[in-house]
């Protein structure tokens, strides 16, 4: 056994330089002679720009431009790009309407781009910024689903008819329409997944710095992908080649999905910085995030289950409508779609599934990737629709999810919607949370609540996402317009300590750590003398970055590609060493040694022999030990688990509070248990989050963002939140040789409709049956007043 | 922000001289509205007059039948203060249900009376429990202190010197926090002044008000079930995104009995 090696619960590398305050983050780096940069947004969701006047602002002290859209165009650059295409149902591709950096002559959400003033200091910038005339002619604007899909609703883009992005459909329609019309019951649910404002603690921030003597351009950035940030900024918006290009992003205090995307601010700073020929800094205040980060969620759907006269299911149909904001983000068009619909089948044996998407556009801020990312809605939709359907059936929760799991004797498993699962233990897993939960005595719990006067639910969750994005192949038939792999460089140094290049980025992951683990168990290096570096293409071969809990999956799996690598030369150079065959060499420990004999070599010393090579195969070897592999995963991994939640509910104020909060997870071979766990609590709080607290808010008519800032966006605090159990009940992934599958995400996509399920739970004694997210106090207690009136 | 001139004075005379030379001046107590309110760019105030370096401005003290609180003490320390805690206990309460700890250590009585926020915790204190306003040129009781939304009956110039609240002989306080900012949604005082009951609402209107419905109720019968079959007009109640006014309607209610419960009636 290693120490530190797979499986231990090692203190994150990373987190002495966080809480003594020494990380360092974009806004903490400064360039010399450096600029900063304030963007002038929209105030209003739609208007026409007539004029802008910045005589003024030029005039101020310390003021060295102000730039527009016209100024952008003239210089030829070109829009922030979609790297994803989605056909509709008709076979026409996507309406696509550009996105230059700064608007040109239209803003389409409060929060948009219309221009930048870069002066000495921020202050003055700022200041600069109140001093520029902008005469809008206002445009009437839509913000929600239904008034962007009503008749006669006002254009976001001329041409994007009926504000329609795309009308895609999935699965096999007249197999649905059969069952259906053979169905004993049939559920149907409506659901609104309200809209979420992602707010990571560190605001986003870029820095530009062109260098004119090498006409090299360098950004530091907030950014979840940087080699992603290079190659859509390089290739679509600057036209400048990747070798000329350096994106770094340093330490990043948290993105949950909202780092992912290519920010109009990223291209500013890096244009204006080439124009005025020194660095130009930007970072958002809290209140810019708010409306200039991707949000999530936000979807309106109606969903319905056909089931036999036993409650197993025979088809789903789905009908959902997307609001993906004004302009499509880097990944918008996947999340409702790609990442949504396939996994409607979740963890059941549904034999046929169909599902369409309509997605809208509004004069919101653009709609993209956020923790779970379309998981999230597939969960919440199905695993809502699975509560009711138990109702209609007669079944209890537990009876028709074990009558209508996916069994082990199953996998692989082809679902109706495309995807195909590997491994699982769906009820082994249920079981798991049904004993953890204490299910069986959850009736005298709830008599317990009810003599204090509170009304006691318990809800489940049985959910699967779909992690490890993706094989490259699958993905660009899916309209991926990108390869989604992962590269990695072990590099060992000549006294056999280990830098680590990885491109995937850490940004609360604590990918320090747990690669740092996987060296330590492969190549038995100490782990202090393993250094992991990500975040910088000037460093790192090449990368698609941290989303969509793909980082150990394939990123991780990248790093054991260069480790193999490594230990098959290393036992090239240790038989030489040893005077023995290669095939006798066995690695273990940090010793290579000849099998059955007690001649060894340490790893080290092979180190050493490779970078000092006085005795050494140079002519059948090349000196220096270090090596890159690219992984390209074969399939999806498929996280799966049970969250069991308790709620109790104040029937005077309809406040609900979580009371208990279970979470059983399969998220395969687990690296490090610790920092899982942290992954687990994270998610499953925003997960409560959504449930309970976090909802977007647009005025519907002026189409401002009411919601704008943390004293009316209400974002879960410890104290509205329970102490969690977490546990995990492992199946390996099949596909990858670590067996791993993802944990990021799972809380997020598991806990919301384990939460919704219990509140309603709890009101069934009132024939309450339907919930609206977020659950308030004044929702609740509507609701308990509608039901009791 | 915008720029501004930073003063700290040490005697109300200076802070008055300050305020006579500077038509734009702001006096600045522990700045929880007024320095988000800068950062916003919503204020430009050309001065700022810290009081925070006024000793006669601090301490608590123990009068007797009522307690003196200095308009700069903050609410950690209201919260945490013998003299509060042994006097007037749910007054202590109150001051400890402000905001986050960040706030109670910045936030003071003074700057939150002053400002008459609707949805501010301290309102309901200073009109339940009967308190009186001291200022630099007068005592304002507290029935005639709250005039509308961020309106009171202080002038032009005027400072808010210190609040003196009479001890009850039993009062409490129930809140119904906004769950994003900890202000108060419905904040209810009842309290048993041993010359009456008196219960004030803050968070529900345009500022603190008595409901002298239920405190007719309560005095004949101080007890929660006194205030059963009473209702509150909606009327005149906030509505925002955050509750209707028919849900602070009935959350006013909610508050009010727990209230009197919790006074032990």
């Amino acid at each position: 056994m290693i120490e530190n090696g797979i499986g231990a619960a090692v203190r994150r590398k990373e987190d002495h330089r966080f809480i003594t305050g020494a990380g360092q983050y974009t806004d903490d780096i400064n360039r010399p002679h450096q600029l900063y940069a304030h963007i002038i947004r929209s105030p209003h969701a739609h208007a026409a720009i007539k004029a802008i006047d910045s005589s003024a602002a030029l005039a101020a002290a310390g003021v060295v431009a102000v730039l527009t859209g016209a100024d952008m165009a003239a210089d030829g650059l070109g829009g922030l790009p979609c790297g994803w295409g989605i056909t509709s149902k008709d076979g026409t591709p996507m309406a696509e309407p550009a996105h230059p950096p700064l608007v040109v002559d239209t803003v389409q959400h409060v929060g948009d781009q219309v221009a930048v003033v870069i002066a000495e200091t921020r202050a003055a910038a700022r200041d600069a910024a109140e001093l520029v005339d902008i005469d809008y002619d206002e445009l009437p604007s839509v913000t929600s689903i239904e008034a962007a899909d009503a008749d006669a609703a006002p254009l976001v883009w001329d041409d994007a008819p009926g504000n329609v992005c795309y009308d895609w459909e999935i699965g096999d329609n007249a197999a649905v329409e059969d069952a259906f019309s053979k169905a004993a019951h049939v559920a149907s649910i409506d659901i609104v997944n309200n809209r979420l404002i992602p707010n990571a603690m560190e605001p986003r921030a870029a820095i530009g710095d062109y260098n004119v003597g090498k006409d090299e351009y360098t950004l530091f950035t907030t950014s979840q992908n940087p080699h992603v940030i290079r190659m859509l900024m390089g290739a679509f918006v600057l036209g400048v080649p990747e070798h000329k290009i350096r994106v770094i992003s340093p330490d990043v205090g948290g993105g949950f999905g909202s780092k992912i995307f290519h920010y109009a601010e990223e291209a500013i700073v890096i244009w204006s910085s080439k124009r005025l020929g020194r660095p130009v800094k930007w970072t958002a205040e809290r209140s810019e995030s708010f409306m200039s980060d991707a949000h999530g969620r936000d979807h309106v759907s109606h969903a319905e289950m056909a089931m036999n006269e036993n409650g197993e299911f025979l088809a789903l149909r789905v009908s959902t409508r997307a609001n993906l904001g004004a302009y499509l983000s880097t990944f918008a068009p996947a999340i409702p779609t790609i990442l949504y619909a396939t996994l409607l089948a979740g963890v059941y044996k549904t034999p046929a599934v169909y599902c369409e998407v309509k997605a809208l556009f509004t004069n919101t801020v653009p709609v993209d990737a956020y923790r779970g990312a379309g998981r999230p809605e597939a969960s919440y939709l199905l695993e809502r629709l699975v509560d009711r359907a138990a109702k209609v059936a007669g079944l209890d929760p537990v009876e028709i999810r074990r009558r209508n799991f996916i069994s082990t004797d199953d996998f692989p498993y082809q679902t109706p919607v495309a995807l195909e699962y590997d491994n699982g233990d769906y009820e082994a897993t249920l079981n798991h949370a049904l004993e953890a939960s204490q299910y069986e005595q959850f009736a005298d719990r709830r008599k317990e609540s009810a003599q204090r006067g509170k009304l006691r639910g318990i809800g489940m969750s049985t959910y699967i996402e779909a992690c490890g994005l993706a094989p490259s192949n699958v993905a660009g038939s899916l309209g991926a317009r990108a390869g989604l792999y992962e590269a990695g460089t072990i590099r060992v140094n000549p006294t056999g300590s280990v830098t680590v290049l990885t491109g995937s980025h850490s940004h609360g992951q604590g990918h320090e750590t747990t690669f740092a683990q996987l060296v330590t168990e492969s190549l038995g290096v100490d782990i202090d003398n393993v250094n992991v570096v990500h975040g910088d293409t000037g460093k790192i071969p090449f990368g698609m970055g941290t989303y969509g809990s793909r980082s150990l999956a394939v990123g991780g799996m990248a790093l054991m590609g260069a480790i193999e690598k490594i230990k098959t030369k290393a036992k090239k150079i240790a038989a030489h060493l040893l005077e023995a065959s290669e095939a006798d060499i066995e690695f273990e420990n940090g010793e290579l040694r000849v099998a059955g004999t007690d001649k060894s070599v340490s790893f080290g010393d092979v180190a050493m022999a490779a970078y000092v090579p006085h005795n050494y195969p140079l002519d059948v070897l090349e000196p220096g030990l270090e090596e890159t592999a690219f992984y390209d995963p074969k399939n999806f991994t498929f996280p799966s688990g049970c969250h069991v939640c308790e709620v109790e509910i104040d029937p005077d104020t309809g406040v609900v509070e979580v009371v208990r909060f279970v979470a059983a997870d399969d998220f395969g071979r687990i690296i490090n248990p610790m920092i899982v766990e942290g992954q687990v609590h994270g998610g499953v709080v925003q997960g409560i989050g959504q449930a309970l607290f976090e909802q977007c808010v647009y005025d519907p008519d002026s189409g401002q963002l009411l919601t704008g800032s943390l004293l009316d966006y209400c974002l879960p605090k410890a104290d509205q939140v329970p102490n969690f159990e977490v546990s995990t009940n492992t199946t390996l992934c099949k596909h990858n040789v670590l067996g791993v599958k993802g944990c990021g995400e799972a809380g997020a996509i598991g806990a919301t409709p384990a939460v919704i399920n219990a509140v309603v739970n709890a009101l069934d004694d009132l024939n309450i049956d339907d919930m609206a997210l977020p659950a308030t106090p004044e929702r609740v207690w509507q609701a308990i007043r509608s039901a009791s009136a | 922000m915008y720029e501004f001139n930073y003063h700290r004075p040490t005697s109300v005379e200076e802070v008055k001289q300050l305020m006579g030379a500077n038509d734009e001046a702001k006096i600045l107590a522990g700045g929880m509205t007024l320095l988000p309110t800068m950062k916003m760019r919503l204020a430009q105030p050309s001065d700022l007059i810290d009081l925070g370096g006024i000793d006669a401005l601090t301490g608590i003290s123990d009068d007797g039948d009522a307690v003196s609180i200095g308009a700069m003490v903050c609410h950690a320390d209201v919260a945490a203060s013998d003299v509060v805690v042994a006097g007037i206990p749910a007054l202590a309460d109150l001051a400890g249900m402000i905001g986050d700890a960040q706030v109670r250590n910045r936030g003071t009585l003074g700057g939150a009376v002053a400002n008459s926020d609707p949805a501010s915790d301290y309102p309901a204190a200073v009109l339940g429990l009967n308190a009186t306003i001291v200022t630099d040129q007068r005592q304002i009781a507290a029935d005639d202190y709250f005039t509308g939304m961020f309106e009171t009956a202080l002038g032009e110039n005027e400072i808010l010197q210190s609040i003196s609240f009479p001890k009850p002989a039993r009062a409490a306080y129930a809140k119904f926090p906004n769950p994003a900012s900890r202000y108060a949604v419905v904040g209810v005082l009842v309290a048993d002044t041993g010359n009456g009951v008196r219960v004030a609402v803050t968070g529900a209107g345009a500022c603190a008000f008595r409901a002298t419905e239920m405190e007719n109720a309560l005095n004949e019968n101080f007890s929660s079930s006194a205030l059963d079959g009473l209702t509150v007009d909606a009327t005149e109640l906030n509505s925002d995104m955050h509750a209707s006014a028919e849900y602070r309607a009935h959350l006013v209610m909610v508050m009010a009995k727990r209230a009197v419960a919790a006074a032990g009636g």
